[in-house]
């Protein structure tokens, strides 16, 4: 990452609801403004700081649905394109990633690797049919599609029905570091989630971000400027649905257990639910939003079905009232770009 | 007449009526989501949390009032159909000025309120709803034996897609509405009240899908899941048909859940994935869907 490729991200965030904050100091470090180097700083320090005041697989957890939700808000953020079915490359990685763990016996880096490489390939073929429609029917399309892995996973049967793939072995990451210590294991969680959220945020801010941005804003007039929308969209989608595997992946390998939870379609729901609590459209509110709905799920859970009924206030609070998110209020407050 | 195609008469004509009534399930939904969808410009996630309370609304008014199957098909469609009206009024009605994808998002939150809150009440099992007794047995057919109920909901679904496509087509109500989904400010402009039309337009979509709730009552048992398995594929059902016509939505609806129910015979494991296989279709081949206006 060299500092000339930094741009400024002067499009006003007109599509669903964000505020337009363009200051001329946008032009900072790797296209990160000041604001947003100061934010990164703070989550530095967190990831560094966390493990030794709190649960390590709490917060692995937490970090892999961080990443999912970037990988998300990419796609919704960004392209504008609200995708109804990310569980399906969320849930394929993380059950290829365990299948490659446990029965083929790969290394957990290339066992999250072939994760990601089958939710991304999954990702072109279900992008390629999706974004023939945009829209509600682009949502729709990606939810029904999802559903149909679903309906793959139960039947399918390296993926062990109702049981899922129990007890996948984290290994021992680059033939030397064993992962079966949870701080170990936490140290590799943290650096892929970081390599993740930077190449997301590099994605955003090159020439390729710019076109996807004017997507978003204005679909005809892209096209008209001489730019296959069609392909960046679909490229946006691969990107996006291969970073879900590897949040998968990882999240298999922490737990050592894949189970269809992370195929069904209320996984799909939380992690928009995640990126809309966050903020939709900034870089940092995916991790905020995650980190609340992950923390608010492990101090509910002995309430049952009221964590769904929670959820679904939120949801409808969120889009009556907080359509910008923490992130993006605290970021409205501020006058700045988080 | 024994065997069809290798396969026993009997299955063959057995699976045909289950697709047959799930086929009534889909249509009756996605005309609902449908008319919905021409005039408000959302597609109500909340379709399948509300079938299934059209479901648990007959299962209470029997329960805790007494009130037969026939009284429920009355009543439980004005319920959720008020409820459904109170949802617009006050949630839905704000969000018309903006992206479309609030509120696909918006009735996706109310749809997981109202089902965790009977899943906490009613847990997940399930709750027996028994068929009336008007409708009980068998009849007949030569061929086979079909249960009385299973030949009701057919027909019942019938009656009620082509009802409400004659109050859209040959009424002046329907006019209006019709003419609300072309241009909205214009029939606004000739003194016609459109936010009422509007609530009026949801509470009976969702009437509608509380309709369909009673009917599937007796055959499903009453669960809060009953909804949303079923209306994810009612979504690829609708990308299917597309949302421009009517009695393509029923066609369509129909013509699905016969080729459901005829794959269930002939290649079982691909019963649960054919329709979604049959959306990747078409989206290659007509994206508009088959009766949809690009």
């Amino acid at each position: 990452m060299s500092p000339d490729t930094s741009l400024t991200t002067a499009t006003p965030g007109a599509a669903l609801g964000r505020p337009a904050a363009s200051r001329p100091d946008e032009l900072g470090l790797w296209g990160f403004t000041r604001a947003q180097l100061g934010a990164l700083a703070v989550l530095i320090v967190f990831l560094v700081v966390a493990p030794f005041w709190l649960y390590p697989v709490f917060l692995m957890k937490l970090l892999c649905f961080a990443l999912f939700a970037s990988a998300f808000n990419l796609l919704i953020g960004y392209v504008g394109l609200l995708s109804f079915g990310h569980a399906a490359y969320f849930g394929m990685g993380g059950y290829l990633a365990g299948h490659a763990a446990k029965v083929w016996g790969l290394p957990p880096e290339l066992s999250i690797l072939t994760g990601a490489a089958v939710a991304g390939g999954l990702g072109a073929v279900f992008g390629w049919l999706a974004i023939r429609r945009s829209g509600i029917y682009f949502a729709m399309i990606t939810l029904a599609l999802a559903q149909m892995v679903y309906f793959f996973c139960v039947q399918a049967p390296f993926t062990g029905g109702e049981d899922g793939i129990q007890q996948i072995p984290r290994g021992t990451l680059l033939g030397f570091i064993g992962l079966q210590d949870d701080m170990a294991m936490y140290w590799f969680v943290a650096a892929i989630f970081l390599a993740g959220f930077l190449l997301i945020h590099r994605i955003v801010h090159s020439p390729f971000g710019q076109v996807i941005k004017a997507i978003r804003e204005n679909e005809p007039r892209t096209t008209s400027l001489g730019y296959r929308t069609d392909d960046y969209k679909l490229v946006t989608f691969i990107l996006s649905a291969t970073l879900a595997g590897v949040a998968g992946g990882t999240k298999s390998l922490v737990f050592g257990i894949a189970t269809l939870t992370d195929v069904h379609w209320a996984m799909s729901g939380e992690v928009v639910l995640m990126t809309l609590v966050g903020g939709l459209g900034t870089v940092f509110g995916p991790l905020v939003g995650a980190a609340v709905i992950v923390t608010m799920q492990n101090y509910l859970a002995e309430m049952g079905a009221w964590v769904t009924v929670i959820q679904g206030a939120i949801f409808v609070a969120c889009v009556l009232a907080f359509r910008r998110g923490i992130v993006g209020e605290i970021g409205n407050l501020l006058r700045v770009k988080l | 007449m024994d065997e069809i195609f290798g396969i026993p008469a009997p299955l063959l004509f057995g699976q045909l009526l289950l697709g047959l009534i799930n086929g009534a399930f889909y249509a009756m939904l996605s005309l609902g989501l449908a008319v919905i969808f021409g005039l408000l410009n959302i597609v109500n996630l909340a379709h399948g949390a509300l079938f299934m309370m059209g479901a648990f609304v007959a299962w209470m008014l029997l329960n805790y009032a007494g009130l037969g199957y026939w009284w429920a098909m009355l009543l439980s469609p004005v319920i959720v159909g008020l409820f459904g009206m109170a949802l617009e009024k006050l949630f839905i009605s704000r969000l018309y000025k903006l992206d479309h994808l609030y509120g696909l998002l918006l009735t996706f939150g109310l749809a997981l309120v109202i089902e965790g809150v009977f899943r906490n009440y009613y847990g997940s099992s399930g709750l027996p709803y028994r068929i009336p007794d008007q409708l009980q047995g068998a009849w007949d057919l030569g061929f086979m034996f079909m249960p009385v109920y299973r030949g009701w909901v057919v027909i019942a679904a019938l009656i009620f897609c082509l009802t409400t496509w004659l109050v859209i087509e040959k009424t002046r109500l329907g006019a209006y509405l019709r003419a609300a989904t072309e241009n909205a400010p214009l029939v606004q402009a000739f003194g016609v009240n459109v936010p009422r039309m509007v609530t009026l337009t949801y509470g009976g979509g969702v009437a509608l899908a509380a309709l369909a709730g009673v009917l599937a009552a007796p055959i499903y048992s009453v669960n809060p899941q009953m909804g949303t398995n079923l209306i994810i594929v009612v979504f690829a059902v609708v990308v299917i048909g597309g949302m421009g016509s009517i009695l393509g939505a029923v066609l369509t609806g129909f013509t699905l859940g016969v080729v459901e129910g005829l794959t269930k015979v002939f290649w079982p494991e691909a019963s649960a994935t054919v329709i979604f296989v049959i959306m990747a279709i078409v989206l290659l081949a007509r994206p508009a869907g088959l009766f949809g206006r690009a």
